[in-house]
């Protein structure tokens, strides 16, 4: 079984964690900009927080045999912080760049007139970049969020079918899938999705367009939940075809949407065959810690 | 405009000629030291990794030597790699190419990639201590001795003391630094 996860905050995982994904069949990951817990406080620690996305990341990952592209963006909680701001004018030297397959994770916090401007001005940024958006849905007044998300993605230059809502649950999964977006579900235990009630949305709403992450990151998560989503999904008699459609095919196409989705690398395993990735670097380099 | 081209490079001209394409738009724009350092900073690892193998042939003096020793820092065995070519061979002082070997080692990164070796290893008696007590360290831990360690003694022209074995460790797998520096 290969997986993609397409939303999961590795930086806040450990190597542990990458080895158990490897041998759960996860093949490639997306990790979207966020928050870290700690606010930031200048533009210039959002600078070396992508870098890493883009540099030590990756260089991880491969060494377990997973591909990592990332998303960039300012994240809608720090986007009510004047001292963050600017890091705006930062993004699109960020976003030329090969790995960034989406703007994201944009969207609303808590719906604020600073959130509005951050949006907005994403959503231009990832259609002048020929990027696709990954846009998270507000964990609070989530329903009136997500209403308020599409108005703004309509007004936007970018198309509907290049934007993936995220964090969707029962009470919005419909609204978002007539306004034409891709849908995220993350699994995640206690306050988002469980594997349960993300078999019986499937059941719902099929296939199509539809995403699964674990979204895990330092708070109480699981990083092998798009796994037991797709046994979850093979015991209620789901095909193989649709556990592949939803957790490897869906997110190839939707990042693919960005051209740059490069999933050689997970080919490149560098713990497994010495290959290109290290560049002749042996098989068995291990990083200092 | 080239700044951004580099930047975009995997995507323009696919992932295998990316380092070369890049590595040709830094040759082309003539980049000098500070144009090298700011497309670094700016950089991925990509494309960092573009600017260590193109550094030797743009720049003559010590001036970008920073760049070398950013990479030295990583953890990042394909930057460590491209920094010990031909620039660090002519430009790194004594003790910083000695820990640069010595990272190679912990690393895993073969000392072939570390240019002009022999000549800058040989008769270095300081250079010989510090890998006899690596070797003497991994042995106390029961650990295999990499091959490359004894390699670079050779080059030195000091045999290794003989604590222990002294001599290569019968290791399957040649390859078997664990690189914990820290
Ligand atoms: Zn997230």
């Amino acid at each position: 079984m290969r997986i993609f996860d397409p939303h999961i905050h590795m930086t806040s995982r450990t190597t542990d964690d990458y080895e158990a994904m490897y041998a759960a069949g996860v093949r490639a990951v997306v990790e979207p900009a966020f928050w870290l817990g700690q606010p930031r406080t200048s533009p210039a620690s959002f600078l070396d927080y992508f870098d890493a996305l883009l540099g030590w990341e990756p260089f991880r990952a491969a060494q377990y045999g997973i591909a990592h592209h990332c998303t960039i963006a300012l994240n809608p909680k720090e986007a009510n912080d004047p001292r963050c701001v600017p890091v705006l004018d930062e993004l699109p030297r960020y976003l030329v760049k090969d790995h960034v397959v989406a703007v994201g994770e944009i969207g609303y916090d808590s719906m604020t007139p600073a959130e509005d401007t951050a949006l907005a001005t994403q959503l231009q940024l990832a259609a002048d970049h020929g990027l696709p958006a990954l846009v998270h849905t507000p964990h609070r007044d989530k329903l009136a969020g997500l209403r308020r998300t599409l108005d703004v993605v309509r007004e936007s230059a970018l198309p509907v079918e290049h934007v993936l809502i995220d964090h969707l649950n029962e009470t919005t999964v419909k609204e978002a899938k007539d306004g034409g977006c891709w849908l995220g579900f993350s699994v995640y235990p206690d306050t988002k999705m469980d594997e349960e009630r993300m078999v019986a949305v499937l059941e719902e709403y099929g296939p199509e367009k539809v995403l699964v992450n674990s979204a895990a990151d330092w708070g109480k998560s699981d990083p092998l939940k798009t796994r037991k989503v797709a046994d979850a999904l093979l015991k209620a008699g789901f095909t193989e075809d649709d556990v592949d459609r939803v957790l490897w095919r869906n997110p190839v196409a939707f990042y693919g949407l960005s051209g740059r989705l490069d999933l050689d690398v997970a080919g490149t395993d560098a713990t497994h065959e010495g290959n290109s990735i290290l560049r002749g670097v042996p098989k068995t380099a291990t990083p200092e810690a | 405009m080239w700044e951004l081209r580099i930047a975009e490079a995997g995507r323009r001209c696919g992932p295998e000629h990316a380092e070369a394409a890049r590595v040709l738009l830094l040759h082309t724009a003539g980049a000098d030291a500070p144009a090298l350092a700011r497309v670094y900073r700016q950089g991925t690892a990509d494309e960092r990794r573009a600017v260590l193998e193109a550094l030797p042939h743009l720049v003559d003096g010590p001036e970008a030597l920073p760049i070398v020793e950013d990479a030295l820092r990583t953890n990042d065995t394909r930057l460590v790699a491209a920094a010990v070519g031909p620039y660090a061979a002519r430009h790194l002082d004594a003790h910083n190419w000695r820990h640069a070997v010595l990272k190679c080692l912990f690393t895993g990164v073969p000392v072939d990639s570390v240019a002009d070796l022999p000549r800058r290893a040989r008769a270095d008696a300081e250079l010989a201590r510090m890998l006899d007590d690596y070797a003497a360290e991994r042995r106390a831990a029961d650990r295999p001795v990499p091959h490359d360690l004894y390699r670079v003694l050779d080059l030195t022209g000091h045999p290794a003391t003989p604590t222990g074995t002294g001599a290569p460790d019968s290791v399957t797998d040649p390859t078997a630094p664990d690189g914990k520096e820290s």
